[in-house]
């Protein structure tokens, strides 16, 4: 039996995505006994998030700083520009640390049954990016299913008139994926992507 | 509650961290919702994209429960997604069915011509060949709801030839020559329409959609149901560009 302080932490906790109230109450055990090494240092994080967290106003990440890190990082080529639906999809693309442009994050995908037009959705934003100049290239890193494609389609319509190279990734057979496995769409796919042999 | 059937995927929505409801249109139970356990995961993601045809199996206890569903995929559509026109189409029309239809009312026929229409988009190179059939669907869909429009006479004179407008109000016919005076107000009625074995071109086809999507958003896509439209636009002005 716990306080009714440790209760609430621990319910607080068991909402987190991927915890249950099981690993909750383990997290809290383990910050509870190591108080000065793991409580401490994560209040201190906590607090210092919450009071710098902020959006950029240029990309939509969310960061302490607005620009973000990314956006104010002199190093990135200004030139390419990554359209994703969230940012956990500008967080997935930059931990893979290929990308060596900047991001535009949309803050979801259109959806007819959900109710998300294009004005739900930053896409104007990006318009005016695109329209400010300086961006030779635009790579739309929508997710493969049937709204991130069809969002897809409506922003390289929006771009047609634009002087930018629009890409987007390639779709198919994942690494490590074994033929056999994989279902018709992705062989489709990845079939109509082949590219000769150098 | 048991069903196994072949069914028509038509939604797919995330619920909690893994799994997803699913609404599927199946030839006699008509649209089924269910939850699918691991629906997210990455082996079922590829299945569950609408316009893909499975093999699925709806459990529930009670009537009243949302079933487990069990999917196994027959045929994916997925490649389509690469093409604009294509998905457009298949974004829309099953959207339109899982926005329109209740759960759990038999429509077989429209199960039918749903997988036709799917199945002409996949086969055909341009909107040409399945257009004309995605509108034809959109009547079908109307006339089960119980709101057909009346495309035998002329609801003025009683004409059975040369229909040619649609009153916005009634959803009657009217021929030509009755409704030529007030052809401002009135829909144009493309022939194929009325006679299947018409030709349809691209005017006639943007005619057609102008006439269903009139009575659409008047009658069925009302309220929240409104926000279905959205992919018909986007639609429409794709077919509207290459006419």
């Amino acid at each position: 039996m716990s306080s009714p302080e440790i209760e609430t932490l621990t319910q607080a906790l068991a909402k987190l995505p991927g915890l249950g109230p099981r690993s909750a109450r383990r997290a809290v055990l383990h910050l509870l006994k190591k108080r000065e090494a793991a409580l401490g240092p994560l209040l201190r994080a906590l607090e210092a998030v919450n009071d710098k967290l902020t959006s950029c106003h240029l990309c939509g990440n969310v960061d302490t700083s607005d620009p973000c890190g990314i956006c104010a990082d002199p190093r990135r080529d200004a030139r390419m520009l990554c359209v994703v639906e969230e940012v956990a999809d500008l967080w997935a693309l930059d931990r893979s640390r290929l990308f060596p442009g900047r991001f535009h994050v949309l803050g979801g995908r259109l959806s007819a049954l959900e109710g998300i037009r294009p004005e739900d959705l930053s896409i104007d934003l990006l318009i005016g990016r695109i329209a400010a100049g300086g961006i030779d290239e635009v790579v739309l890193a929508m997710n493969a299913t049937l709204e991130g494609q069809t969002t897809a389609h409506y922003i390289a319509d929006r771009l047609e008139s634009f002087p930018v190279r629009l890409t987007q990734l390639a779709h198919g057979l994942p690494v490590g994926g074994e033929l056999d496995y994989l279902d018709e769409g992705t062989l489709a796919q990845a079939l109509r992507a082949r590219r000769p042999v150098s | 509650m048991q069903v196994r059937t072949t069914a028509i995927i038509c939604a797919m929505r995330a619920h909690g961290e893994h799994g997803a409801i699913v609404r599927a249109l199946t030839p006699d139970n008509g649209l089924l919702a269910g939850y699918v356990r691991g629906g997210r995961s990455r082996r079922l993601r590829p299945v569950l994209v609408p316009g893909n045809l499975v093999e699925a199996e709806f459990r529930a206890r009670t009537a009243e429960q949302l079933p487990g569903l069990t999917v196994e995929l027959s045929h994916s559509r997925a490649g389509l997604l690469a093409e604009p026109l294509a998905a457009a189409a298949i974004d829309w029309l099953t959207s339109l069915t899982a926005a329109a239809l209740a759960e759990g009312q038999p429509h077989g026929r429209l199960y039918e011509a749903l997988e036709a229409v799917l199945a002409a988009i996949e086969y055909a190179p341009s909107a040409r060949g399945w257009a004309a059939a995605a509108v034809r669907y959109e009547l079908m869909l109307m006339a089960d709801l119980g709101y057909a429009l009346d495309l035998s006479a002329c609801a003025a004179t009683g004409a059975r030839d040369d229909l040619a407008f649609v009153s916005p109000k009634s959803g009657g016919a009217v021929s030509r020559a009755a409704g030529e005076p007030y052809a401002a107000r009135l829909l144009p009625l493309p022939a194929f329409l009325v006679d299947p074995s018409a030709d349809s071109d691209w005017s006639d086809i943007v005619d057609g959609m102008r006439l269903t999507g009139h009575f659409l958003a008047r009658d069925i896509l009302v309220d929240r149901r409104a926000d279905a439209l959205d992919a018909r636009r986007r639609l429409v002005d794709r077919i509207g560009r290459l006419a």
